[in-house]
């Protein structure tokens, strides 16, 4: 199936829910509600024709002017080698979503990556921590308006003097 | 004889006291610094966490087990190694050969049955009864 | 019995023996391997058959409690400069730090990164500086043999002409 048999597959199985579908670019991608993301996912690995096995990843995208960080699915089928991008918007003051865990096991790593990097919180979840970060680091590093901290564990964050005047 | 017990006094003399010479120099040259940080467990970087004492896997014991009993074989063999040839010259030779080679035969019934029941694995392997 | 460092007077046979000793312990620097990322590659093949290390007596170690000489090979992120810490500490003296690379310089590549440590005389103090990204192995066997220089001019049984000479708190 190519990317526009998908949109309208979904779109007649999901109305209302999906939309947004941009097929002219290299990776189509679709938008999907938040509230819908679990029964969309578990249509598209189960759904017949589609066989969406793969996780391929899981990411997210900070948009401060437009006040949304986007959660980016990329799914994968090896039976029908066809691909899908899916992006869900979440208001960027309170991030939360439900988790894919129970829909692709390769989520737990990845979601735990984004809560590291940008503070979405995954509903459901069966271990949200820090997966690279120490555990006591604070902020979301990954988030246009990071602010990097003094110092860290007593070691100063203080760059050499012509790094900071290219950082400005 | 008794200046062979001397003999063996002067070479334990010298070697213990070659051991403590080189240990009292070590002390005299090397520095002394000790702190908690350096004298703390070394555990990759890490802080120890736990007991260091681990359970003794059972296996060694019978490893250890089968080791003796052919070491001491060895070692029994080894005399009559040595004075095989006056033997031989006396006359006795066969009779000799033939009771050192049932002794090692006795024992070799043993490595088989050590062998056929399967201690000589590291894993046994346990024969699940058929269905 | 408390060591004879730093204690003897300055004659020639003092310092003859002090020239011994340093020359022992220059040509049997013991080096613990502490490679973090790409650096840890030149490291290994600098030890390896065409660029030899242990030709000048430096043979890798596991374990911090048998090396005196420290190369810091790869980038150092705040998370593993706890432990980098730790390592150092627990190495008995004396000991030495060679930094290598530009990441354990001053950070390096990924000076504007969050979570890099801007070099690693941040946390340990750095004997010799090798500079590269990475360092070729004739560089990093530069860097070993002015450790050795480094060695072989430090007083060890002979009383410190100035007091910054002194060995620390034997």
């Amino acid at each position: 199936m190519d990317a526009q048999e998908i949109f309208a597959t979904l779109e007649k199985q999901f109305a209302g829910k999906v939309g947004n579908f941009k097929g002219e670019v290299f990776e189509p991608y679709l938008s999907v509600d938040g509230a819908a993301i679990v029964e969309v996912c578990r249509f598209l690995r189960d759904g017949a024709g589609m066989n969406f096995a793969v996780l391929s990843d899981l990411t997210a995208l900070d948009w401060p002017k437009e006040e949304k960080i986007q959660v980016v699915y990329h799914l994968f089928s090896y039976a029908h080698k066809h691909q899908i991008v899916l992006k869900v918007d979440l208001p960027r003051d309170n991030p939360k979503i439900a988790t894919v865990e129970g829909v692709w096991k390769v989520a737990n790593w990845f979601e735990r990556e984004v809560y590291d990097l940008f503070g979405v919180i995954f509903e459901g979840h069966s271990d949200l921590r820090r997966i690279m970060l120490p555990e006591d680091w604070l902020g979301y590093p990954l988030r246009k308006d990071y602010v990097e901290q003094e110092e860290y564990d007593g070691i100063s964050t203080q760059r050499a003097p012509l790094v900071e005047k290219l950082l400005r | 004889m008794l200046f062979d017990f001397a003999n063996v006094l002067v070479f334990t003399a010298l070697g213990l006291g070659f051991v403590g010479v080189n240990l009292l120099i070590g002390k005299l040259l090397r520095p002394s610094n000790p702190q908690t940080r350096k004298l703390s467990t070394y555990e990759c970087g890490e802080p120890a966490m736990g007991s260091a004492w681990v359970n003794f896997n059972i296996r060694f014991y019978i490893v250890a087990l089968i080791f003796i009993i052919f070491e001491v074989e060895i070692a029994f063999i080894f005399p009559v190694a040595t004075v095989f040839r006056r033997w031989v010259e006396g006359g006795v030779g066969v009779f000799a050969l033939v009771e050192i080679l049932l002794f090692i035969g006795i024992l070799f019934l043993g490595l088989v049955y050590a062998w056929v029941k399967g201690d000589l694995e590291w894993v046994k392997k346990v024969r699940v009864q058929g269905d | 019995m408390k060591p004879l460092i730093n204690s003897l007077p300055e004659t020639v046979f003092t310092t003859k023996v002090d020239d011994i000793l340093n020359w022992g312990r220059a040509s049997s620097q013991w080096y613990m391997l502490f490679g973090l990322a790409c650096c840890a590659i030149e490291l290994m093949q600098t030890g390896g058959p065409r660029a030899d290390l242990d030709r000048f007596g430096a043979v890798p170690r596991a374990t911090p409690r048998q090396s005196d000489l420290m190369i810091v090979a790869g980038t150092l992120t705040y998370k593993m400069a706890k432990r980098t810490k730790l390592l150092y500490d627990q190495m008995p003296d004396p000991k030495y730090v060679i930094s290598m690379g530009s990441c354990s310089n001053c950070g390096g590549l990924f000076q504007l990164a969050y979570s890099v440590c801007k070099g690693v005389d941040k946390i340990i103090p750095v004997d010799v500086y090798v500079p590269g990204c990475p360092p070729r192995p004739e560089a990093l066997t530069e860097g070993l043999l002015r450790i050795q220089d480094k060695m072989m001019s430090e007083r060890w049984l002979v009383k410190p002409s100035r007091p910054a000479e002194a060995r620390a708190e034997v």
